[in-house]
């Protein structure tokens, strides 16, 4: 029987963003500090955000102007007039049991509609909208929701001002929707409106169908990371069901990042009903054809350009120059060490190569680390001048990664230092060759068996050996046994 | 039997000069205040808190200021009641509901602060419909105000009792609020004067809302020059309030003009329709004449889209009260029932149920509905379209005519009891009121007459910001009539 392959059915992926606007001082409709992490619960909060009857919400206007730049970097339109609506259903996180947002229906209209982002190899993500709205409180449990006594509800975060980014469903796979997203917060920390690196400042819910099939959402994803995670498990859990001809029923679930797997959240029947209607305290918000400009003006260097002037201005790969503008962070040490070292292409290898995935195996973010560009050009240098090799070079970079130590220091003190004498190598190199008389036999037949022996010499030195003198020596060792043949 | 109050009779601006010159203590005027509501309000129960510690201290401050020579406000030493949906910072604020028994503000409302500055004595917080809904303080979950002038009749509302304690000499002047008529209305019933300015002229910091985009705080007083007196005090721009209208505060005293030569009054037609007591239009038809006597012109006008009027204002208020009055649930504030190991749906599903009364109740179930999908078009939207004919009629209505002029109530006070059966009965008492609110303009209701003993009120509107006309108009119809307006209290 011959079994034939079954075409994957395609996956549409559409995702909505929040962003906290962090380079904002104060909350969207309040004076309050909104530089809450690490504060006492519920010391962030005043009679505004908490809702007390009789207040009234005024809007920050450097929310909209971040908002604004967000559009453009987006290659949105960006709407005249612009208005707030309320969101109504109850929730203990929501002091007002609405949250103040916009709407893109009932006469809503948006911040800013209808833009993209291109991802690098030009595949492009449409965005359909992009909404200022406050940010919920937030429910803390003691140990697990299911154990807890009590929820308890932290308002300090009540307020904060959320970008909402929300694409059309042209993602095609849970990979290319963290591809998306970490350009989206490479893009968001170049126009330095908001940090990605803080916890929970950018959060997001998905809707994935398979071909065929029904949309799902599936909501509480706190972080990039597990973006891809969620949306692999809900990918398989409904090709599955697909697969036996089951039925993949339209509801919302809940990504439960613990035992990693998408519950039941609620099965819905119809759209929830939040009774929108335009906030009556706000006014609208009227931007002018000057605002944009002015904005668009005073923009900084984004991604794509960046890109292109890194591999301009220092002749590194597009890929390189791709990798280190997904990561604003990234970019900039990469330009801070190019600008004491003289190799950019072998610096960005370096980057792109060993440290990010030193990183990833760590689980770190750079800024986490102690690594300082000085530290990676030091690195560099000592194996430019042949004081240490590249495979030790390697070494200390992952040493440096977590103790922060000076790289001429751990070579000291490791003595990692090369060796280079050759009367100490000579006598090695006669060890290795009586230790492994068939692969001498083998390498006096095929040239290609000479690399085991070098490597054999490296182990016994811990790779210090100067490794074109080892190579050499072998070489030469081989070179007369084959004269005496 | 009318005990005169003497001091207690005096205009807000007498008071301040005697105040200013030492001719009175402020101690003893505020005092004789107290005496009075400890007499007269066991019977009207126009107030829900006495403030009496705090408002004898600042009573004392401001008699030592003026001895030492110091300057004081403009409204120094004037005793004022404010409607308890007016947050004061440390003296409870109710709404009249027991959702709000226990609730005291950390923060003074935008108007409290300015009363304050300009040395005001607050003596208390006066009651109202439970969150301003209905037109009689009937509503109100601590009993309802009677009317001062007949102890069987309502003092009208919601605002009844800020309306109320300044009829009965408990006051000189007060604050209400005005959502469709709320302090029209009582003014009306208890034969005082009441100002709904221009939306967007007083902030509404610190009011709590009921129907924000048509609300506005309304000063109340037995004169038209008192009421002037309180909005040059509270009006003008609050960067805390975004519906504030950039502008400073009005100078109404300075419009206290007896002279209605060449203004031309427009009567809409529609607002003397069925319903209407042939009393009540007797009475604003003589008026208008009174005026015409003065050299004013008036004339019948039909605004068609005033008969949507109404049905419109209740959609919009209903809608966005049920939103508003959302966040009472008991959680962080206000009324909460014993716990007992609900989840947090089902304790704020109960303490809605125990904490609102019936016509709170009625009203967020109403709003809910007209916003909810597929009827959202149908009535909210529809509602708000409304509203923009109203806006165009009348503008197109103030190229003609200078104000419009009509009655403020269709009737007269009535029992009490006798509307709460039949909600509809009482909504229409709203019905000549609430185009003022859907359209932002300013309107006032003034007394005209009596009918029995019963007040009855004269309402005259005006284009937005022009409540110097109104101020005018109504200074001088109220010169020419001299009512001699004597309460039963």
């Amino acid at each position: 029987m011959r079994v034939e392959a079954v075409p994957e059915l395609k996956v549409k992926i559409g995702l909505e963003v929040h962003c906290q606007l962090t380079d904002l001082k104060s909350k969207l409709f309040c004076s309050c500090s909104a530089d809450y992490r690490g504060s006492e619960p519920n010391t962030h909060i005043c009679p505004v955000c908490m809702g007390l009857p009789g207040t009234l919400p005024v809007l920050n206007r450097k929310a909209v102007e971040d908002a604004i730049m967000i559009a453009l970097a987006l290659n949105m339109k960006v709407s005249s007039r612009t208005l707030f609506y309320r969101k109504n259903y109850f929730y203990p996180d929501m002091p007002k049991n609405f949250q103040i947002s916009q709407y893109d229906r009932a006469g809503g209209v948006p911040i800013a509609k209808d833009g993209y982002v291109t991802l690098d190899g030009g595949r492009k993500i449409r965005i359909s909208r992009l909404q200022l709205e406050e940010d919920p409180g937030k429910l803390v449990y003691e140990g697990t929701i299911e154990t807890s006594r009590a929820t308890l509800v932290d308002y300090n975060r009540a307020g904060v001002a959320l970008a909402e980014i929300v694409t059309e469903p042209d993602i095609t796979s849970p990979r290319e929707a963290r591809i998306f997203l970490q350009k989206l917060r490479s893009i968001l920390e170049h126009l330095g409106v908001s940090s990605g690196e803080l916890e929970g400042s950018m959060r997001c819910d998905a809707n994935i169908s398979i071909e065929g099939g029904t949309r799902v959402e599936v909501k509480n994803i706190s972080s990039f990371k597990e973006v891809e995670r969620a949306l692999n498990f809900e990918m398989t859990r409904q090709r599955n069901l697909l697969r036996k001809g089951l039925r993949v029923g339209r509801e919302t679930r809940h990504w439960d990042e613990l035992r990693r797997v998408t519950v039941t959240l609620r099965v819905k029947e119809e759209e929830e009903d939040y009774r929108y209607f335009p906030e009556p305290d706000l006014v609208p918000i009227l931007i002018s054809e000057e605002d944009v400009e002015r904005l668009r003006a005073s923009m900084p260097e984004l991604p794509d350009s960046r890109k292109r002037r890194l591999m301009e201005q220092y002749g590194i790969s597009m890929q390189n120059a791709e990798v280190l503008t997904d990561n604003k962070a990234l970019a900039e040490f990469f330009e801070a060490c190019a600008a004491d070292y003289g190799r950019p292409d072998l610096l960005s290898n370096w980057i792109v190569g060993d440290l990010l995935s030193y990183l990833y195996d760590m689980g770190l973010e750079l800024r986490e680390t102690k690594l300082t560009p000085g530290h990676m050009v030091g690195i560099l240098r000592l194996i430019d001048d042949g004081t240490i090799s590249g495979k030790i070079g390697k070494e200390v970079l992952k040493e440096i990664i977590i103790t922060g130590e000076a790289p001429e220091n751990i070579v000291k003190a490791r003595g990692l230092v090369r060796i280079s004498d050759r009367e100490y190598l000579e006598r090695l190199t006669e060890r290795v060759f009586e230790e492994n008389p068939k692969a001498v036999s083998d390498a006096l037949k095929d040239e290609k068996a000479i690399r085991f022996l070098v490597g054999q010499l490296m182990k016994l030195t811990d790779g210090k050996a100067d490794p074109q003198l080892a190579n050499i020596l072998v070489t030469n060792r081989l070179k007369a046994l084959a004269g005496k043949g | 039997m009318f005990h005169m109050p003497g001091i207690l009779e005096l205009p807000a601006s007498e008071i301040v000069r005697r105040v200013k010159l030492q001719e009175i203590s402020v101690e003893e005027y505020i005092g004789e205040c107290f005496e009075r509501i400890r007499t007269v309000d066991p019977k009207i129960h126009a107030f829900l808190t006495l403030t009496e510690d705090d408002a004898m201290v600042r009573a004392r401050e401001i008699d030592i200021r003026t001895r030492r020579g110091e300057k004081v406000g403009s409204l120094a030493g004037v005793a004022v009641a404010v409607k308890d949906n007016i947050c004061t910072m440390g003296v409870r604020t109710t709404c009249a509901s027991k959702m709000l028994e226990r609730f005291v503000p950390t923060y003074d409302a935008t108007v409290i602060e300015r009363l304050k500055a300009q040395d005001a004595v607050i003596v208390g917080k006066t009651n109202m419909d439970e969150f301003a809904m209905g037109s009689s303080t009937e509503q109100s979950a601590f009993g309802p105000t009677i009317n001062p002038y007949d102890l069987e009749r309502v003092p009208g509302g919601s605002s009844g009792g800020s309306a109320a304690s300044v009829a009965s000499f408990e006051a000189t002047v007060s604050l209400g609020s005005d959502t469709g008529g709320s302090a029209r209305c009582p003014a009306s019933f208890c034969g005082v004067v009441g100002l709904k300015p221009t939306y967007g002229l007083v902030s509404r910091y610190g009011l709590i809302a009921f129907a924000n985009s048509l609300e506005q705080i309304s000063p109340i007083g037995r004169r038209v020059a008192d009421v002037a007196t309180v909005m040059d005090c509270i009006s003008g721009h609050d960067s805390r309030d975004s519906t504030s209208v950039k502008t400073g505060p009005t100078s109404l005293r300075s419009h206290l003009i007896e002279d209605v030569s060449g203004i031309r009054v427009g009567v809409p037609k529609e607002l003397f329709g069925e319903g209407t007591d042939e009393v009540v239009s007797k009475s604003v038809w003589d008026a208008l004449k009174r005026l015409e006597g003065l050299g004013a012109t008036c004339e019948e006008v039909s605004l068609k889209s005033l008969k949507y009027a109404l049905a419109s204002y209740y959609i919009i208020s209903m809608s966005e009260a049920s939103s508003n009055l959302a966040r009472y649930d008991g959680l962080r504030y206000g009324f909460r029932l014993e716990d007992e190991d609900w989840d947090w749906s089902e304790a704020f599903s109960r303490n809605r149920r125990e904490g609102f009364g019936p016509e709170v109740k009625r009203r967020i179930m109403l709003g809910t509905y007209a916003l909810s999908a597929g009827y959202y078009n149908q009535y909210y939207l529809k509602a708000q379209k409304v509203r923009t004919l109203i806006r165009q009629e009348l503008s197109r209505v103030f190229k003609v005519f200078n104000i419009l002029a009509s009655p403020t109530m269709p009737i007269l006070p009535f029992k009490l009891g006798e509307k709460l059966r039949d909600p509809l009965e009482m909504y229409m008492c709203d019905f000549d009121t609430v185009t003022a609110n859907l359209a932002g303009i300013p309107a006032i209701s003034i007394p005209c007459s009596t009918y029995r003993g019963l007040p009855i009120g004269i309402q005259f509107m005006a284009p937005p910001f022009r409540e110097d006309l109104l101020i005018r108009v109504s200074y001088t119809l109220e010169k020419s009539l001299r009512l001699d307006l004597r309460p039963a209290v």
